[in-house]
C-alpha cells in the first residue's frame, strides 16, 4: 500500500462542484505533479465539509486538520508551495469558522478526568461497532447474564452515584424505590431536556456517545423491572435526536434492545420523544405530562414518579449524565467510582464553561475540585487579563458566587451551603465588567418568561421581582427595594409548586448576599459600578485625547455629538441614547464611560 | 394570511402527520410540530382539521381507548410550547439566543444591532413578510456565543459588524 504523508480531502458536494471544486482538484493534481509531491500528498474527494454557501469550494488537510475555504484554481500554486512544500499554514485561505463545534471539547486539559466524555470525539456515534470496541454493552451483558436486579442496585448504591440533573438524589436509592413499588408496567425515562442556558454537556454526550446512555437506561430497566423507556430530548437539539434514533435502531438490529436481550429473558425497548420548547419540561412531573401529550405543567409531589409517574405507573427518571455513568460503574466496580470525588459526592462531573474565560467549552473533573482550579487551571483564566468577579453555577435556578468562594470545593453540599447549587452543570464565569444587578434582572427575565403559570407565587412573584429589578437597573430604585426583593424571594421559594419556582429567586438572593453594595450603589448613588446599566452611565469625550477626527459624530445614530473638524467634540447627554457606538469607532480611545 | 392556504393542502398535511404519529393523546405534540414545520406556524384551520380527524371514528371503529380532543386543547398545547406558533412567520426566521452566556459575551449589543437592522421588535415580522425576529432559549452552543440562528443555519461568535453581510446571504 502506498504511503502518503498528507491527505487532502476536497469537498465534492454538488454546491461545491458548482463553485468549482473539480477545477480545484485538477489544479491541485497538476501542481503536486509539478512540485514532485504527488507521491507524498494524496488528494481524496469527500462529501460536504462546511456549508458550501459560506465555504465552498473547501478542503481539509490532514494530519493537521486545517480547513481551507473559498478556494479557486488560481490559489492552488501558492497553497501547494506554502502548505505542502514548506509546511506552513496559509492563514489567508483558512476558513473563518462560524461555529467551531470541536473546540467545545479538545483533548483533556490538566486536572480533567473523563468518564462520561471518554468516547466523545473519539468514536463515530453513528456506528455501534465503534462503541462496542470501547467495551460498549459489556456492562449490559454482565448485568443480564450474571447479576440479579438487587445486585445491580446494590452496586450503583455503593458507588455513591448521585443524580447529575441537579438535586443530587442517590441514584441507587431512586432505583430501589421504583423497584419496590408495585406495578405491572414501569417506565425508565431519560431527562434530556437540557434547558439551562449555558449548559450543553448532555447535548454533547447524546451527539457523540449515544450508546452509553442507551446502555445505562437498559441497565436501569433491568434493575427496576421495566420494559419500556423514553428519552425526552429538547427540540433545540435536532442532531442529538437524529443520532439517538440511529443508535437505537442499530442496537435493535444487534439484539441489544428489544425482546430477549442477549439471549436472556429481559425485554426492553426505547423511544425518543421530542420536546417543543418549554424550559419547565425539565422538571420531572412536567416532563412526563409532556410525554403524555399534555401541556408541560408540573404537579405537586408526592406522589413521586417512583410511585406514580408516567401514565400513573412507577417510573424512574434520571438525567443523561447519570445514565452514562452506569455502564462504567458496572464494568470497573463501585470502588473505582467511589475512589473519585469527595466523601459525599463521588465520581466526576461534566461542566459547560461559558462566559469570560479563555477556554470555554466542556470539561469533566472529579468532584471536590475547587472553583479556582476550574476557572484558572482548566478554563485558562479570565479573558483579556481582566479580574474574576463571579461564577454562576447551577443554571437559572442557581446562584452567583464571588471571589471568596474560589477555593471552595465543588460538590453538592458545599454549593448548597454557599447559596447556589450543582444543577446540571452550567457554569458562567463573569469578569469585572459585569453588573450583578443586571445579571439578576436577566435571569429573572428568563424565569419569568419560562414560568408555566400554574401556581401563583411563581407566575406573579417572578413578574414582580423582575419589575423591581428593572426599576433598579433603570435608575429608579427606591429605598426599601432591597428588603422587598428579599421578602418576596423567600415567599416565592417556599410557596412555589415545583423546582422552577423554588429556584427562581436564587440569582436574586445570591447576588444580594454577595454583591449587596452594587444594589445599594444603583439605588442610593444612582451609579452602576460596572458601567453596564444604560440609565446610569454617560459617555464623555476626553479633551486631551480627542483629535477632532469627526468619526464619532458621523457614526452617532442620534446626532448627539457636535464639534468642528480638528476641534474637541462634545456629547449632548440629553440626546445620547448610550449605545456606545462612539466608543467602538473612536480610533484614539478618547471616549470613556462614566457612572 | 390564513385564507391564502388552501384547505385541501392543510387537510393533506394533517392526514400525513396523523398517519405517521397515530391517533393518541401522546401523538398530539408531534402532530402539531409536523404541521408547524410545513407552514412555519399552525393555521387555525389546521386545529379544526386535527380535531375532526382525531375525533372521527376510524374505518375499523374506535381504538380501545378513544381520544377526544377539542380545538381549545390543541390551541392550549400550541401556545404552551415555544416551538409551536399560532401566528404566521416571515420567509426567514432569525432566532436570537437570549441566554446568559450569550448575554455576557456581547449578546446585548448584538441584539440591539439586529433589531435596528431588521427594524423589528422581538416577535414581529417585517411588512414585506421577509423577516421574523424571535428570541430563542439556549441552543447549547454556548462556547461560541453570541449565537444567531437564521432558518436552519447557526452562526456563532457573531459581532454587530458581521450582521449586514450575514443577512445579505438570505433573499
Amino acid at each position: 500500500m502506498a504511503y502518503y504523508r498528507t491527505h487532502v480531502l476536497v469537498s465534492v458536494d454538488p454546491e461545491c462542484v458548482i463553485r468549482g471544486a473539480h477545477q480545484v482538484i485538477d489544479a491541485l493534481q497538476d501542481e503536486l505533479v509539478a512540485q514532485g509531491l504527488i507521491d507524498e500528498v494524496q488528494v481524496l474527494e469527500t462529501s460536504r465539509i462546511g456549508d458550501p454557501n459560506i465555504f465552498g469550494p473547501d478542503l481539509i488537510v490532514y494530519p493537521e486538520g486545517v480547513h481551507y475555504a473559498n478556494l479557486s484554481e488560481d490559489d492552488i500554486p501558492y497553497l501547494v508551495e506554502e502548505q505542502f512544500l514548506k509546511g506552513r499554514v496559509v492563514e489567508k485561505f483558512r476558513a473563518q469558522e462560524m461555529v467551531k463545534t470541536d473546540e467545545e471539547l479538545g483533548p483533556p486539559k490538566a486536572k480533567e478526568t473523563r468518564v462520561v466524555l471518554r468516547n466523545c470525539g473519539k468514536i463515530d456515534p453513528t456506528n455501534i461497532d465503534e462503541y462496542i470496541a470501547e467495551d460498549g454493552y459489556q456492562a449490559l451483558g454482565k448485568v443480564v447474564a450474571e447479576m440479579s436486579s438487587e445486585q445491580v442496585i446494590e452496586t450503583v448504591l455503593s458507588s455513591g452515584l448521585r443524580g447529575r440533573g441537579g438535586a443530587g438524589f442517590l441514584t441507587g436509592k431512586k432505583w430501589q424505590l421504583c423497584r419496590n413499588n408495585p406495578g405491572e408496567q414501569k417506565f425508565v425515562i431519560c431527562n434530556a431536556d437540557e434547558g439551562d442556558p449555558g449548559a450543553f454537556m448532555n447535548r454533547r454526550v447524546l451527539e457523540s456517545d449515544p450508546h452509553s446512555v442507551i446502555e445505562g437506561m437498559a441497565i436501569a430497566a433491568y434493575a427496576i423491572g421495566s420494559q419500556q423507556g423514553y428519552i425526552y430530548c429538547r427540540a433545540e437539539y435536532p442532531i442529538a435526536v437524529q443520532t439517538l434514533n440511529i443508535a437505537i435502531q442499530q442496537a435493535r438490529t444487534l439484539g441489544l434492545l428489544g425482546n430477549n436481550i442477549m439471549g436472556s429473558e429481559f425485554n426492553f425497548d426505547l423511544e425518543v420523544r421530542m420536546g417543543a420548547g418549554a424550559f419547565v419540561c425539565g422538571e420531572e412531573t412536567a416532563l412526563m405530562a409532556s410525554i403524555e401529550g399534555r401541556r408541560g405543567e408540573p404537579r405537586p409531589r408526592p406522589p413521586f414518579p417512583a410511585q406514580s409517574g408516567l401514565w400513573h405507573s412507577p417510573s424512574n427518571i434520571n438525567n443523561v449524565e447519570t445514565y452514562a455513568n452506569v455502564p462504567q460503574i458496572i464494568l470497573n466496580g463501585p470502588e473505582w467510582f467511589a475512589s473519585m470525588g469527595t466523601e459525599k459526592s463521588k465520581g466526576t462531573k461534566t461542566f459547560a464553561i461559558a462566559g469570560d474565560v479563555v477556554h470555554t467549552g466542556l470539561i469533566e473533573v472529579p468532584l471536590g475540585i475547587t472553583l479556582r482550579e476550574i476557572v484558572y487551571d482548566v478554563g485558562g483564566g479570565i479573558k483579556d487579563g481582566k479580574a474574576f468577579k463571579a461564577v454562576q453555577t447551577g443554571g437559572p435556578m442557581g446562584g452567583c458566587l464571588s471571589t471568596e468562594y474560589l477555593d471552595m470545593p465543588v460538590d453538592y453540599e458545599s454549593l448548597n451551603k454557599a447559596g447556589s447549587m450543582m444543577g446540571s452543570g452550567g457554569m458562567i464565569i463573569m469578569d469585572e465588567d459585569t453588573c450583578m444587578v443586571d445579571i439578576a434582572r436577566f435571569f429573572m427575565e428568563f424565569t419569568q418568561d419560562e414560568s408555566c403559570g400554574k401556581c401563583t407565587p411563581c407566575r406573579v412573584g417572578t413578574r414582580r421581582l423582575l419589575e423591581i429589578l428593572e426599576r433598579i437597573c433603570g435608575g429608579n430604585g427606591r429605598d426599601g427595594d432591597i428588603e422587598l426583593l428579599e421578602e418576596l424571594s423567600s415567599n416565592i421559594q417556599v410557596a412555589s409548586l415545583c423546582g422552577l419556582g423554588a429556584g427562581a429567586p436564587t440569582p436574586v438572593i445570591s447576588t444580594l448576599k454577595h454583591f449587596r453594595a452594587e444594589y445599594e450603589a444603583h439605588i442610593y448613588e444612582h451609579r452602576c459600578p460596572a458601567r453596564v446599566c444604560r440609565a446610569l452611565i454617560r459617555y464623555e469625550i476626553e479633551p486631551e485625547t480627542c483629535t477632532g477626527c469627526t468619526v464619532c459624530a458621523r457614526n452617532c445614530p442620534v446626532e448627539a455629538i457636535t464639534g468642528e473638524r480638528r476641534h474637541l467634540h462634545v456629547i449632548d447627554a440629553d440626546t445620547c441614547i448610550r449605545c456606545g457606538i462612539c466608543m467602538q469607532v473612536c480610533n484614539f480611545n478618547a471616549v470613556s464611560v462614566l457612572s | 394570511m390564513d385564507t391564502k392556504i388552501d384547505e385541501n393542502e392543510i387537510k393533506n398535511a394533517v392526514t400525513k402527520a396523523i398517519k405517521q404519529h397515530g391517533k393518541s393523546r401522546e401523538a398530539l405534540i408531534p402532530i402539531l410540530s409536523d404541521v408547524n414545520q410545513v407552514y412555519g406556524y399552525i393555521p387555525s384551520a389546521a386545529f379544526k382539521e386535527i380535531r375532526r380527524q382525531i375525533n372521527n371514528p376510524p374505518e375499523d371503529g374506535y381504538p380501545q381507548t378513544p381520544v377526544f380532543v377539542s380545538e381549545s386543547q390543541l390551541f392550549g398545547l400550541a401556545t404552551f410550547y415555544q416551538m409551536l406558533s399560532t401566528k404566521p412567520v416571515g420567509k426567514h426566521v432569525v432566532r436570537f439566543c437570549e441566554s446568559a452566556p450569550c448575554h455576557v459575551m456581547g449578546g446585548r449589543q448584538l441584539f440591539q444591532a439586529l433589531m435596528e437592522q431588521l427594524q423589528l421588535q422581538p416577535g414581529e415580522t417585517t411588512p414585506d413578510g421577509q423577516w421574523t425576529l424571535i428570541t430563542t432559549s439556549c441552543l447549547g452552543t454556548c462556547g461560541v456565543g453570541p449565537v444567531v440562528l437564521i432558518d436552519e443555519d447557526i452562526y456563532g461568535n457573531v459581532t454587530p459588524e458581521q450582521l449586514p453581510e450575514m443577512l445579505a446571504r438570505y433573499h
